[in-house]
């Protein structure tokens, strides 16, 4: 019976895989012993983790209990000052040159969708492709096209972001990362900006990006999203990890207290 | 004088008239009925102004307004008062009004400058511009003056300068401004702060004081000519100004001018040439420096090629003061950096908040993508930056000229020192000498503004 | 979990103290001067300047200077080194003269008095939560009718001559006049320029441009010159009154400009619920629109009352003697002649502290209605 573990590789044998593909054996992503400081204040407290090429991780938890900033630290986005963070085995550190392997490889998807306002939905895709990796501008907008297909809204892609609705922004931001190959995607509560009826059209590409083997780190309060596609879901509090197992055992069998108080709670309605 | 009166009655028609035709045509737009709101804007204050005007006996022309308001018979005050709560017919009515009040007091102004300037003996003209000047303006660096050009001459004159200064004062403050609005959003707490105080130090002072303060600064500060400040035996800095040596250009260089236009035109197909690569094949050149090397270059090159045919007049010491050379009076030098000095503190701060009014998230995002730094700046921050920036800069672009009239406190001959200064006291010509005087501001105003909406509307961000 | 030596229970990690290196002085210092070699540079450059302003400047200032003498040369007598260090001296003989301009010795508790009925003044309309504030308002409204009279005179008291009013008190009366009457003004042009009706609009609009388009001395000299041209021959109006009714129109411009941004600000279902409760155009602006409009445009309106504070100076070039004007007046006596900077210093310290405080103020205001939303 799996309990609150330190390494979790969920292979699921005994239940017939649905619509989880079979987890890779590589790790992309590995923690150990991270610690980070807000101030004075002690904000990750001792993290250790490890993701598999593959695996679709949820993290959840109470507000202020250092989730966003635990994903954040991946690509640097924020500084830890204690542990290793290994990504993809390239350690992230102060040099300069392994962050940028590292960012070119992981991609982010922001709560506040953090589109360019000034460029089309076509020119905040093809951006980066074109003055980071130096492609041409036809196969640029090409690539662009492609990812924006698959979000489905290739129509809307000479609008600017001020004119797209909520959930057509946050799913240019999605295909945005998407152009630049990357091995991991990260997502920071990439719904809690939306209105209702726009959330479902963002969680279906999250599905699909996940049917296709992305491996994916949510920081979400979608549970039904964690139900249908996570591998683990993981429960933090205070800054430490109280909790992981996979989705149905953690939805029912929750051990520790804490995360039955903040299932009862959101689970309610 | 009948003739002024009857002519001032004339314009104020004609400009009321071409007011009552668009807002007609406004009205019309709206639906409203053009020829019911013609002929009551156009009958009853046309009434009034000629009662007011053509009879100058009369002093109380409101009295026949108020007339008509109220009316003797109940009939007219039940019309009035139901048009009065009739939305459309009430703003017509206080339109009306406000109109009336308008045009009578315009006319009565009129009225009262008409015979005030009778009785003393003036006349309303502009013949006097024509007159000669009598008076020397030691600083007039594009056009020839002396005591015995016209006041039109002087005129003109004074508008250059205000405009050198403006110019002058503009460049310097917009990079000063900028290095300093930088430094405010340093990281390095000392540079942060030390920049802090000097910008509320210089902000809250007036800026009348800064240019005393300057001034006095120079003239009192640096030494006579014959003991200048001595930078080479070239360069002399003294209470009579700065002397620089004067360069003089040999026929032969027009050739290193057309190289260095050629070279600026190289540059500009470079670039298109250079994006056009780019988009093909990704490749990407160093536009900026190669755009640099080469003009400057291309310059230097025909310069040495052609024997360097430039020779200086060095200014030297005869006398008093000095001769030859070019020499950049105090008054412009303290006015020049006063002004721009003042300026720049408040372009440091419009230049911070423009650039902190982007969300960092901006910032996070292109990082996130793998984007240098500079690449965000030049791409994404600064492109915003500057739709944010730009409005207010023009502002203080504004406030920079208008403050440039304070030149008259030390003696450096801008438009009101010039016209409203010497010319309206030697002549006593002081409502035509101010109407000069405010044209040019209004003029170069407009100019700013008219360039300001133009910029706001190119750089709308589209939202639906 | 293993953290080094000790293993804590899931869910048990205690809060710790951060690397000593990270906060504290030592993180601070770290972050914030030394962080990267570009950082340590600039730091190295900033003591260096600061090094080499702040003592002399200092000594100048404070130190070595003598604050009690008859004549500048007396003064730079007293100094070691002639011209070393500054002369105070000066400012306090001529303390009156900057203070009063030329309001007879004998009458100077009337201003006194004002300033103090000024300070009572402005209370109530600086700080929100004052018992009687009513009470506080009607005195302000009868303030500058008590105030005008007690400066000018007569009705009982000594007349006294408006061309003698100079120094610090005229700054503030032109300051003051100029903010209180320019406010309503400034609020109707800026109510008449988003009018629906045309005329009203244009009206306002060309008034405001007008104003804005030109210096503020232009208009001083046209109050000098020309203002009596407009009036029915013979009228005489005081130079200072002009002087008032000028910088008033020109300050009502600027603020019509702030009001308007601020009465943008306020969405258009304010004023579609005022409507439905059926209140006319005046009660739901003076009840509704207007109190949150001003609310918004503070920080705007008071940043344009430290600008006309600071105009005030510019009454020196029409021969109105304001402290600067003073200044510059007493520098033309020979007993006192070279003393610029002294004089420059001290009213540069007077507008520094007025405006300061004006803006702190202004700070203030803006956090407390941040909080307020």
């Amino acid at each position: 019976m799996p309990t609150s573990m330190t390494d979790g590789i969920a292979k699921d044998e005994t239940r017939p895989p649905t619509k989880k593909l079979t987890v890779g054996e590589e790790v992309a992503i590995k923690m150990v012993s991270v610690h980070k400081w807000f101030g004075e204040f002690h904000v990750l407290k001792d993290i250790n983790l490890t993701v598999n090429r593959g695996e679709r991780i949820v993290i959840c938890g109470p507000s202020g209990s250092g989730k966003s900033t635990l994903i954040r630290c991946i690509n640097r986005l924020e500084e830890h000052q204690k542990g290793k963070i290994i990504v993809n085995d390239v350690e992230l550190t102060g040099n300069l040159k392994n962050i940028e392997i590292i960012r070119s490889e992981v991609g982010i998807v922001f709560q506040q969708f953090n589109l360019f306002p000034h460029l089309t939905a076509l020119e905040n895709c093809s951006l980066a492709l074109i003055w980071v990796r130096n492609k041409p501008k036809v196969e640029a907008e090409e690539i662009a096209m492609k990812y924006l297909e698959r979000v489905r809204i290739p129509e809307q892609a000479a609008k600017y972001p001020g004119q797209l609705s909520g959930g057509q922004q946050q799913r240019v931001a999605i295909a945005r990362s998407l152009c630049m190959n990357p091995k991991v995607m990260l997502f920071d509560e990439p719904t809690s900006a939306l209105d209702p009826e726009m959330i479902k059209e963002v969680l279906d590409v999250m599905v699909e990006l996940a049917e296709s083997g992305m491996t994916m780190l949510c920081v979400t309060h979608e549970m039904g999203f964690a139900t249908a596609v996570a591998n683990r879901v993981i429960f933090m509090d205070f800054g430490e990890i109280i909790e992981q197992n996979e989705p149905h055992e953690f939805f029912n069998n929750p051990q520790s207290d804490r995360t039955k108080l903040f299932l009862s709670q959101i689970l309610q309605h | 004088m009948e003739d002024s009166l009857i002519l001032a009655a004339v314009l104020s028609l004609v400009v009321y008239i071409a007011i009552v035709i668009a807002s007609t045509i406004v009205a019309a737009r709206k639906g409203r009925s053009a020829i019911g709101w013609c002929i009551l804007t156009l009958i009853i204050p046309i009434a009034i102004l000629f009662v007011a005007i053509a009879a100058p006996a009369h002093t109380q022309t409101a009295t026949s307004a108020a007339h008509y308001e109220t009316g003797t018979d109940p009939g007219t005050r039940n019309l009035i008062a139901r048009l009065w709560r009739n939305q459309e017919t009430r703003s017509v009515i206080i339109q009306i009004i406000a109109l009336t009040v308008v045009f009578t007091t315009l006319a009565l102004i009129l009225r009262n400058v008409v015979i005030n300037l009778e009785g003393l003996g003036k006349e309303f003209s502009f013949k006097f511009l024509l007159y000669p000047a009598s008076y020397d303006i030691t600083f007039s660096p594009f056009i020839e003056y002396s005591s015995r050009s016209t006041h039109l001459r002087a005129a003109v004159v004074g508008i250059l300068n205000t405009l050198l200064v403006a110019a002058c004062g503009i460049v310097l403050a917009t990079v000063m401004g900028f290095i300093m609005g930088v430094l405010r959003l340093s990281t390095n707490w000392l540079v942060n702060r030390i920049v802090y105080c000097f910008l509320e130090f210089v902000r809250n002072i007036p800026v009348l004081l800064h240019i005393l303060f300057i001034h006095g600064l120079v003239v009192t500060q640096l030494p006579v000519p014959r003991q200048a400040v001595n930078f080479s035996d070239s360069f002399f800095l003294t209470n009579r100004g700065l002397f620089i040596p004067q360069p003089i250009w040999e026929p032969v260089a027009w050739v290193v001018a057309a190289v260095f236009v050629i070279s600026i035109s190289f540059v500009f197909f470079f670039r298109c040439w250079a994006k056009k690569v780019q988009d093909k094949t990704g490749r990407v050149y160093p536009v900026l420096w190669v755009s640099i090397g080469a003009i400057v270059g291309a310059t230097a090159l025909a310069f040495l090629a052609t024997g360097m045919p430039l020779s200086w007049d060095f200014p030297e010491l005869k006398g008093f003061n000095f001769k030859g050379g070019l020499s950049i009076k105090p008054e412009f030098v303290a006015l020049w950096l006063a002004l721009s000095y003042y300026t720049s503190c408040f372009i440091a701060e419009i230049v911070r908040s423009g650039i902190l009014a982007i969300s960092y998230g901006q910032t996070e995002a292109a990082a996130a993508l793998g984007m240098s730094r500079n690449r965000t700046l030049q791409l994404i921050i600064i492109p915003q930056a500057l739709r944010v920036i730009v409005p207010p800069l023009a502002s203080q672009y504004l406030n920079l000229t208008k403050n440039s009239s304070l030149a008259i406190v030390i003696g450096y001959m801008d438009v009101v020192a010039t016209v409203g200064g010497i010319t309206l006291m030697q002549t006593g010509k002081e409502m035509e000498s101010m109407i000069i005087v405010l044209l040019t501001y209004l003029t170069i105003s407009l100019v700013i503004s008219g360039f300001m909406n133009w910029y706001n509307k190119k750089t709308a961000l589209v939202e639906s | 979990m293993v953290d080094g030596a000790k293993t804590y229970e899931v869910g048990q990690h205690p809060e710790m103290a951060p690397p000593r290196s990270e906060v504290g002085v030592l993180g601070w210092v770290k972050h914030n001067l030394l962080s990267t070699p570009f950082n340590v540079v600039m730091t190295l450059l900033a003591i260096w300047f600061l090094w080499s302003v702040i003592p002399p400047l200092f000594e100048w200032i404070v130190l070595n200077s003598v604050w009690t003498a008859e004549s500048r040369k007396e003064c730079w007598d007293k100094m070691e080194v002639p011209e070393g260090a500054a002369c105070w001296a000066f400012i306090k003989d001529r303390f009156g003269l900057f203070v009063y301009g030329f309001y007879p010795a004998d009458l100077r508790w009337r201003v006194d008095l004002s300033f103090i009925l000024l300070v009572i003044a402005i209370v109530p309309v600086l700080y929100d939560n004052m018992p009687g504030r009513k009470f506080g308002l009607l005195y302000a409204v009868a303030f500058p009718f008590i105030t005008g009279w007690l400066l000018v005179g007569g009705f009982g008291l000594t007349p006294v001559e408006t061309d003698q009013f100079g120094g610090i008190m005229l700054t503030l009366i032109i300051g003051v006049t100029g903010i209180s009457f320019s406010l309503p003004i400034g609020i109707l042009l800026a109510l008449g320029r988003r009018s629906n009706m045309p005329v009203l609009r244009i009206l306002c609009v060309t008034f405001i441009e007008f104003i804005r388009g030109v210096p503020l001395i232009a208009l001083l000299f046209i109050a000098s010159t020309m203002l009596n041209f407009f009036l029915p021959p013979g009228t005489v109006f005081d130079l200072l009154v002009r002087v008032l009714i000028m910088v008033t129109l020109f300050s009502a411009a600027y603020i019509a400009e702030v009001v308007r941004g601020g009465l943008q600000g306020i969405p258009s279902g304010q004023y579609e619920a005022a409507d439905s409760l059926g209140l006319t155009y005046l009660k739901a602006h003076w009840l509704i629109i207007l109190p949150q409009a001003l609310k918004i445009s503070i920080p705007g309106i008071v940043n344009t009352f430290i600008g006309l504070y600071k105009d005030t100076t510019l009454v020196l070039i029409i021969g109105m003697l304001d402290p600067l004007g003073v200044g510059r007046a007493s520098l033309a006596d020979a007993v006192w002649a070279g003393l610029a900077r002294e004089v420059y210093l001290f009213i540069a310290l007077f507008f520094f502290i007025c405006c300061f405080s004006m803006s702190r103020y202004s700070l203030y205001l803006e956090k407390k209605l941040h909080t307020g939303h």
